[in-house]
């Protein structure tokens, strides 16, 4: 008989529903797989019993027919999202001990469709990463081998260091790594450049960030406020699409939030895609590209025409510069979003002399590397004299990338078809120690879709020559999430659901 | 504009006369129950970090929506300043550190203000008039206060005020002396409370003023600025102008050069001293609030709020003067404030409204200032001093008699009619009374009637006696008639 963990997030759902599985034994369940994964180190924080209370009421709501649409459904929150009470870190060392006292808009809504929280995910320090490597708590390890290894030399690496063991992408690299080892049945995550798109991709699972206003920044820890949005990572398809109908709504707390109702995304995986028109853009075509990328991206053209798709080659010219001017735009917000973090008030403090030693201290001590380098970077780019040559011409590039996917939409394009990574996971202390740039260009494919504020969603579509998952990018119109999950099930069907790795860890 | 100052307002140096040059920067708390960006109070004097809002406290994940009364305030403002009304404009991230500013930034708005150019008119004496132009108003948040005398080691936060919206009213440099600056405050402020949109109370800081000062030759080329930060009284904008005037001419007479600099007024010493250099001088990184979109509203919203504007005290000055027939200083003094000008209206209405000016003027705002006490708080009502101007007219009672009882209406109370016929008030004008008091007057002093027959203006003396046996109720003018006729003078 199949075990609890491996029923999808539908099928757990339907099971509870019908009385064939209680919450409790459901969450009991990961409860036990999250404790014999603990070396993966996908999660900062457990809440066992707050999970086993929060099923045992999902239970009796399920038992006196007033079950939410995610009763009793374990789930792992990313360590960015306020949760009252519990760890609350954005994975830095600058937010010691802090708990909050609220909790955010999206989980709020997560909970009060019955959901259940198992914990707080790993992840890069404030979102800041594309391998969970800057985590104050430590890199993540993917529950995926690397190529050739054997369990045991697997099992010496994740009880030492780690090197080797390869990396589940980042910023969302615990939720994505969570959700593969079947840690929970989905996962929130955040996506500021493609922070749940390539986790996603690395891993074998699904990943939506949806339309920029979609779902409610209130309560999340801000790393770019104009480029970050929340979204889920989950097992399938339409996995992904139950969970985004419950943490997606307006928010009157986030002005940016957008008051357009949220559709029913599960009715929209397996809907037909007869006669929808895929732009497939040349400028992704990059350089240096290994060619199972290519023939991956080939095969999901193959397989979209075959379900009906129309093809059409599209040409979005200012996508090269797409990634310098989002290296300028996140880290100039992020300077300034980051600026509250000064051991006044809550988290670290270290002691100094005078108040401008403190915050010295202070921030030097409680943030890592590669934040500190991108608030540097952002204070330069703001800096008098420098504002008009980087942070404005970053946001006329950023116009011109948004008018290039107008372009293409308006000419009837309905969703474009991209690969979503330049290649497969790599291992960890891998990349970028040397030229933090060999760690940005991961984004290279994902971060057109935050300058534009558009949908994008990562699917798994094959694996690498080595084994490793590999993904493709839809991305689509504003608030048509719809077309994405369905033209997204197409090749998921196509492709066969990738088998999530066996327990080795 | 107000561009080269009248002789009479030069600064004597040893080169010669110079000219002040003055604009300013008048930060004033927008009237309204809760914060620009929060649901927090903006009461005064609350316990402390009693108004704090999670976003005010900048914590984690928190964001900011615009409060849409703080909006509307801006505008009836710039309505009142007769600005142009920016149907867009964008809030701006202003970044620096300081413990009392939890988000590292001050969210201001920078290159699209809220409100454009407009004009205060500035009654500078009672003859002259000047035209200030007002370069534009924004909106932004007040930052909290750090306490330093609460313990011997350690700084403390209040918050309370972290995230009141303030409205930054930017003059252009058309003010030319300490007079005018104080003119033009006064009057500012006078507009703000008419609106309603800020209580102009200085003394809580709710009215604070940046003072930009220089000194040029006149008519020479503008000379290097000061800004005088956070001068909180209007007395002390005069006083601030007048020293760093004096401050910067002495520096360029003895040949030295002006530092553009940040300076701070100390009224104890009578002095300004430097804050920070322009080198010292933050730079704030401005850029575009990502979290908050551009603030837009129509042009029916803005003539919406126009068509409930108050009367405005230019328009109820100019009415005094043309409905009541009042002198403009008059008008003037009447208008400074909302509810003086509308005691002033109760007390004209039906009556004399010259005679009810000089009643409110004079006697009520004398003894109000006397006593430190406003309009809101005087002890004489509206109907109550309406009363004793009707017993003058009437000829109840004598204008001197009016004194007196209008210091019992102010001490005791009371009905001025019922005081004045409880207490024996009344003017006598009974003929035979007062005809009696004359004629024992007269018997009574044969050597000053020899006198007054030969020097009539000795008839003050005898008025003074009939007037003094009669209690001073006699009709006056009955005691002069009778007295002339009876003196054959």
């Amino acid at each position: 008989m199949t075990q609890p963990i491996d029923l999808t997030l539908a099928e757990a759902r339907d099971a509870l529903r019908d009385r064939k599985l209680s919450a409790v034994e459901l969450t009991q369940s990961y409860i036990g797989a999250i404790d014999k994964a603990r070396a993966l180190n996908c999660f900062v924080t457990e809440t066992p019993d707050r999970a086993l209370d929060m099923a045992k009421a999902s239970d009796a709501r399920i038992a006196s027919g007033s079950a939410g649409p995610l009763e009793g459904v374990p789930l792992g929150i990313k360590d960015l999202y306020a949760t009252e009470g519990v760890h609350t870190q954005a994975c830095s060392h600058i937010l010691d001990g802090f708990k909050p006292r609220y909790e955010s808009t999206v989980t709020s809504q997560l909970w009060s469709d019955g959901a259940v929280m198992l914990g707080k995910l790993n992840m890069d320090e404030f979102a800041m990463g594309s391998s969970n490597e800057t985590s104050y708590y430590g890199p993540v390890a993917s529950p995926w081998m690397p190529p050739n290894w054997s369990e045991d030399k697997a099992r010496a690496a994740l009880a030492s260091d780690k090197r080797g063991l390869l990396v589940p992408g980042g910023s969302s690299g615990g939720s994505a790594a969570a959700v593969a080892a079947r840690l929970c049945l989905g996962a929130t995550a955040t996506d500021t450049g493609g922070s749940i798109r390539q986790p996603a991709a690395f891993t074998g699972t699904v990943g939506i960030k949806p339309t920029y206003g979609r779902c409610s920044r209130w309560g999340i820890v801000a790393f770019a406020s104009s480029l970050d949005q929340a979204g889920p990572i989950a097992r399938t398809v339409r996995d992904s699409a139950i969970m985004l109908r419950s943490m997606a709504g307006h928010d009157a707390k986030d002005t940016t939030s957008v008051d357009t109702p949220v559709p029913d995304y599960e009715k929209a995986v397996g809907a037909s895609i007869k006669g929808k028109k895929i732009g497939i853009p040349k400028e992704y075509r990059i350089d240096g590209m290994p060619a199972e990328i290519d023939a991956l991206w080939k095969q999901g053209i193959e397989w979209l025409k075959a379900a009906g798709a129309e093809i059409v080659d599209i040409s979005l010219p200012h996508t090269k510069t797409a990634l310098p001017a989002y290296y300028i735009v996140a880290p100039a917000e992020a300077s300034s979003n980051l600026a509250r973090y000064d051991g006044v008030r809550y988290g670290l403090r270290v002691p100094g002399k005078d108040i401008a030693d403190m915050y010295q201290k202070t921030r030097a001590e409680g943030f890592g590397r590669e934040v500190r380098r991108r608030i540097m970077i952002g204070t330069y780019v703001l800096s008098a004299g420098y504002y008009d040559a980087y942070y404005v011409r970053a946001q006329k590039i950023r116009t011109l990338i948004k008018r290039d996917f107008e372009t293409v939409y308006a000419q009837g394009v309905d969703a474009i078809l991209t690969p979503a990574t330049p290649s497969a996971a790599f291992g960890i202390g891998e990349k970028g120690s040397a030229d933090p740039v060999e760690m940005y260009l991961n984004d290279v494919f994902t971060v057109t879709v935050n300058m534009a504020g558009l949908p994008g969603l990562a699917v798994p579509a094959g694996l690498s020559s080595d084994g490793l998952p590999l993904g493709l990018q839809l991305i689509g119109r504003p608030f048509e999430e719809e077309t994405l999950f369905s033209l997204a099930e197409v090749i998921e069907q196509a492709a066969g659901r990738i088998k999530l790795p066996q327990v080795w860890w | 504009m107000n561009t080269h100052a009248k002789p009479s307002k030069l600064l004597k140096g040893a080169t010669g006369d110079w000219e002040i040059v003055v604009g300013m920067e008048i930060h004033a708390q927008v009237n309204s129950r809760s914060k620009l960006f929060s649901g927090a109070s903006t009461e005064f004097g609350g316990e402390q970090n009693g108004h704090v809002s999670l976003v005010d406290a900048a914590m984690p994940g928190m964001l900011p929506v615009i409060n849409r009364e703080c909006v509307a305030q801006a505008i009836r403002t710039g309505l009142g300043l007769n600005a142009q009304i920016n149907l867009r404009s964008v809030f701006d991230r202003k970044n620096y550190f300081y413990p009392d500013l939890p988000q590292g930034y001050q969210i201001s708005q920078y290159k699209s203000p809220i409100v454009g150019e407009g004009e205060v008119i500035v009654d500078v004496t009672p003859t002259e008039q000047i035209t200030v132009g007002i370069e534009r108003l924004h909106l932004e948040q007040d930052a909290g206060k750090s306490l330093h005398d609460q313990s011997p080691t350690d700084s403390f936060v209040d918050l309370n005020r972290s995230g009141v919206a303030l409205m930054e009213i930017v003059s252009k440099p058309d003010l030319r002396s300490a007079d005018e600056a104080r003119a033009y405050v006064t009057k500012l402020r006078t507009i703000l409370r008419y609106l309603g949109t800020c209580d102009g109370d200085m003394e809580k800081g709710n009215l604070r003023a940046d003072v930009n000062v220089s000194v040029r030759k006149p008519g020479g080329p503008l000379g290097t600025r000061c800004e005088i930060k956070n001068v909180n009284s209007i007395r002390f904008i005069g006083q601030a102008v007048e020293v760093e005037a004096r401050r910067q001419i002495g520096i360029i007479e003895d040949g030295g050069k002006i530092n553009q600099e940040t300076r701070l007024f100390d009224p104890g010493k009578g002095e300004t001293r430097s804050m920070r250099s322009k080198e010292e001088a933050h730079d704030y990184r401005y850029f575009p609030d990502p979290d908050l979109l551009p603030l837009e509203f129509t042009q029916t919203y803005v003539d919406e709020l126009a068509a409930k504007l108050p009367e405005l005290p230019d328009e109820k000055k100019a009415r005094f003067m043309r409905d009541y027939g009042l002198p403009g200083y008059d008008a003037g003094v009447l208008v400074m404030e909302r509810a003086s000008a509308d005691y002033y209206e109760a007390v004209a209405k039906g009556r004399d409204a010259k005679a009810a000016a000089n009643w409110v003027i004079n006697e009520l705002f004398g003894r109000l200032n006397k006593e430190g006490k406003d309009i809101e708080t005087s002890p004489v009502s509206s109907a109550q001093l309406g009363g004793i101007v009707d017993l003058i007219t009437e000829g109840v009672i004598s204008g001197k008699i009016a004194k007196d009882l209008f210091e019992i209406v102010w001490t005791e109370g009371g009905d001025p009619r019922a005081i004045v016929d409880t207490r024996g008030m009344k003017q006598v004008t009974d003929t035979g009374a007062i005809e009696a008091a004359v004629d024992a007057i007269i018997a009574a002093n044969p050597d000053k009637v020899a006198q007054a027959q030969a020097k009539p203006t000795m008839l003050g003396w005898f008025v003074g006696q009939v007037m003094k046996q009669t209690g001073g109720k006699a009709n006056p003018q009955s005691v002069n008639e009778l007295l002339k006729s009876k003196l054959g003078i």
